[in-house]
């Protein structure tokens, strides 16, 4: 045991004494959090757009007031005729142009029907979706309240209401996502740097002729990375709830245990990364290849599973990532407890035990 | 405890490392494996050590298989790899504090085994070790192979990339370890090491080529050695070499090691030879063999 705690000193001497790795190692979560909290977000907020009213009626009229009046959009322009609409998004700056048609107000009175047309700059996909839902809305809205005056034998009048994340605040989305990503990265990267680090430097030819087991070594290795970890996901969470206040709806334990869990399951993966490399390079490769495309890519993180192949949907389901997303979306936003997430603490812990497995298996007592 | 090797052969995919090496090293013997680079020293080594296991051959630490009783032999030897490798972002104390931790011991406890070592680098304790020079480096990676007691000793270069100075000092602290008991099998490629040893394997090539006491390997020398010097080294050893009775030349510092192949050698005949070649200063005096010269020999 006395042994044990001496190697354990060392690491954190060596954690210590690296300035610059202990500085992305604190510095990338806020960093990141900050970033995908305030910069990259899916929401729109006073969008610029153009109108071209050939009608410049009444009905016309107070729609573009209840544009103008959310805070969704800006009125930048009124243009006067088609041949302007294409310049105005040559420059850039419109993102729609809402053009109505003739007789608006005519035409909604004699034939009960009128038109506007929506054209939006699909450069940005996302935004042009929102930008086409938003103003959907706004128009749906001008209806109901048009028509309380009409009586009409029956109307389907859809009633959404968003659960969960009622504002649509996409931090909400980000954050667990990206507490996925850091905790992923410290543990598999830093464990597999450590270990190989010691094997160029030949240090690992020392550890392997001395009374030390192996078990001794890897755990060695890891309990200072689970503490780091925890911190990290403690930063992470504070920086959630002060910040961008986001509710915690479930118990804070429980966050707390799968987190830890989620570590050991990335440091496992971190130290069967390390059997297989020989070099920091090659483990610092192989963790960014290996282990940050697919969770970024694959773990419902920004792109939703349910609307992935089939192929890649059945691919999802090897990656821990996607298992500690849905655990923690579950805890922070639904509330949810054990009871709805045991399934997927449980593969968790199965993957878990399968990797140690693993690398306990490949951890070599010799050099080659 | 004594080492042995019988038969030992090892191979990386297709290059031969080391091929049916056999030896002992007696308990308590300073022994030696002197050979150039590639020759096959640190797979010896690693072998030994448990780090790798040899394709064919059996080889034992005081009676403990390399192979199947590694633990035990991980336990109770002391090894110091050719390249340096303690912690250099760990101070030179931490770094002998984790080795005698991770071996279950402490520094004090066996303080007078490497105190004569450890006073000359006490002073720089609190550097860092990759800040110390190449002598100290090395007598600090001596002092944590020597912090758990070992019964057998190894040291793989030991003195390689240090200054002549440091590496004098380095051969008589083995020196002293000996005298306490501790079996010393340590590698060089420097002939004049050699010497120093108890006794030694030279090697070359992954084959054995020798193994005796430094002084029987010397006196087995066949030939006599002339030590000859002359104004212009360059053209000395090219006129030497084209010599009809040549038998061998190799520079050896500022003269030039010369053997003949004939057994009734007059200094006379060489030396006109040498004044025809247009050399000046000419000096030519008969001088001792040494390991070198041996090794030369026997490596033709």
């Amino acid at each position: 045991m006395k042994r044990f705690i001496g190697f354990i000193k060392k690491e954190f001497y060596h954690i210590f004494r690296d300035r610059r790795s202990l500085f992305i190692l604190f510095g990338m979560p806020i960093a990141q959090i900050l970033l995908f909290g305030f910069a990259i977000t899916n929401e729109i907020n006073n969008v610029d757009i153009a109108i071209l009213d050939h009608s410049k009626d009444a009905s016309t009229e107070e729609i573009i007031n209840k544009i103008s009046a959310s805070k969704y959009f800006t009125i930048k322009q009124m243009i006067a005729n088609e041949a302007e609409i294409e310049p105005a998004f040559k420059k850039g700056k419109i993102k729609a142009v809402l053009n109505f048609e003739k007789d608006f107000s005519k035409n909604i009175i004699k034939e009960r029907k009128a038109t506007i047309q929506i054209i939006t700059d699909a450069t940005d996909p996302n935004t042009a979706n929102s930008i086409t839902n938003y103003v959907n809305s706004i128009l749906q809205n001008y209806q109901q309240s048009e028509n309380k005056s009409i009586q009409i034998d029956y109307q389907i009048i859809p009633q959404t209401r968003m659960v969960y994340n009622t504002e649509l605040k996409s931090v909400f989305m980000f954050v667990p996502g990206v507490m996925t990503i850091i905790l992923m990265l410290v543990s598999a990267m830093m464990t597999s740097i450590s270990i190989t680090r010691e094997k160029e430097l030949g240090t690992m030819e020392i550890l392997l002729v001395s009374p030390l087991k192996p078990f001794q070594v890897i755990i060695g290795k890891v309990v200072p990375y689970i503490f780091l970890s925890v911190i990290n996901a403690i930063v992470i969470v504070v920086l959630s709830i002060f910040i961008f206040k986001m509710p915690v709806q479930g118990s804070l334990l429980l966050l707390g245990l799968e987190s830890v869990l989620f570590i050991i399951t990335s440091l496992a993966l971190g130290i069967l990364i390390s059997t297989i490399a020989e070099t920091q390079q090659a483990a610092m490769m192989i963790s960014l290849m290996g282990l940050m495309l697919p969770v970024i890519l694959l773990s419902g993180f920004i792109f939703p599973i349910s609307s992935m192949p089939v192929p890649l949907q059945i691919i999802s389901n090897i990656i821990p990532a996607k298992w500690f997303i849905i655990i923690i979306k579950g805890i922070m936003l639904k509330g949810v407890g054990m009871a709805f997430i045991w399934k997927e603490t449980l593969i968790l812990i199965g993957m878990t035990l399968f990797f140690i497995g693993l690398s306990v298996k490949k951890y070599k007592i010799r050099l080659e | 405890m004594s080492i042995s090797l019988s038969n030992i052969s090892k191979s990386y995919k297709k290059v031969k490392a080391v091929q049916d090496i056999s030896f002992d090293v007696n308990p308590g013997e300073l022994f030696g494996l002197i050979g150039p680079d590639g020759a096959g020293k640190t797979t010896i080594f690693r072998i030994l050590t448990t780090l790798l296991i040899a394709d064919e051959g059996r080889a034992t630490i005081a009676g403990f298989d390399v192979v199947k009783d590694y633990k035990a032999i991980r336990n109770s030897v002391g090894y110091m790899p050719g390249r340096f490798s303690l912690y250099q972002d760990l101070t030179v104390e931490e770094n002998l504090t984790f080795f005698a931790t991770i071996f279950g011991t402490t520094i004090e406890e066996n303080y007078d085994l490497i105190e004569d070592i450890y006073v000359q680098i006490e002073p720089f304790k609190n550097r860092r070790a990759g800040k110390l020079s190449g002598g100290m480096k090395q007598k600090l990676a001596l002092s944590c192979a020597l912090i758990h007691k070992p019964k057998v000793l190894f040291l793989d270069e030991p003195t390689t990339g240090v200054d002549p100075v440091s590496r004098k000092e380095f051969w008589e602290m083995l020196k002293r370890l000996q005298k306490k008991g501790i079996t010393i099998l340590v590698s060089t490629p420097y002939m004049d090491e050699a010497a120093l040893c108890d006794r030694i394997a030279l090697i070359q090539g992954g084959e054995i080529l020798e193994i005796d006491t430094p002084d029987a390997i010397v006196s087995e020398f066949p030939k006599t050695i002339y030590n000859v010097g002359a104004d212009n080294m360059y053209k000395l050893i090219q006129s030497l070499q084209q010599y009809e009775h040549v038998y061998s030349v190799f520079p050896f510092g500022e003269f030039v090691h010369y053997t003949d192949k004939r057994d009734s050698f007059e200094m006379a005949d060489l030396q006109s030879y040498l004044e025809k070649e247009g050399l000046a200063d000419i000096s030519i005096e008969t001088a001792k063999p040494n390991i070198e010269d041996a090794f030369m020999e026997l490596a033709r």
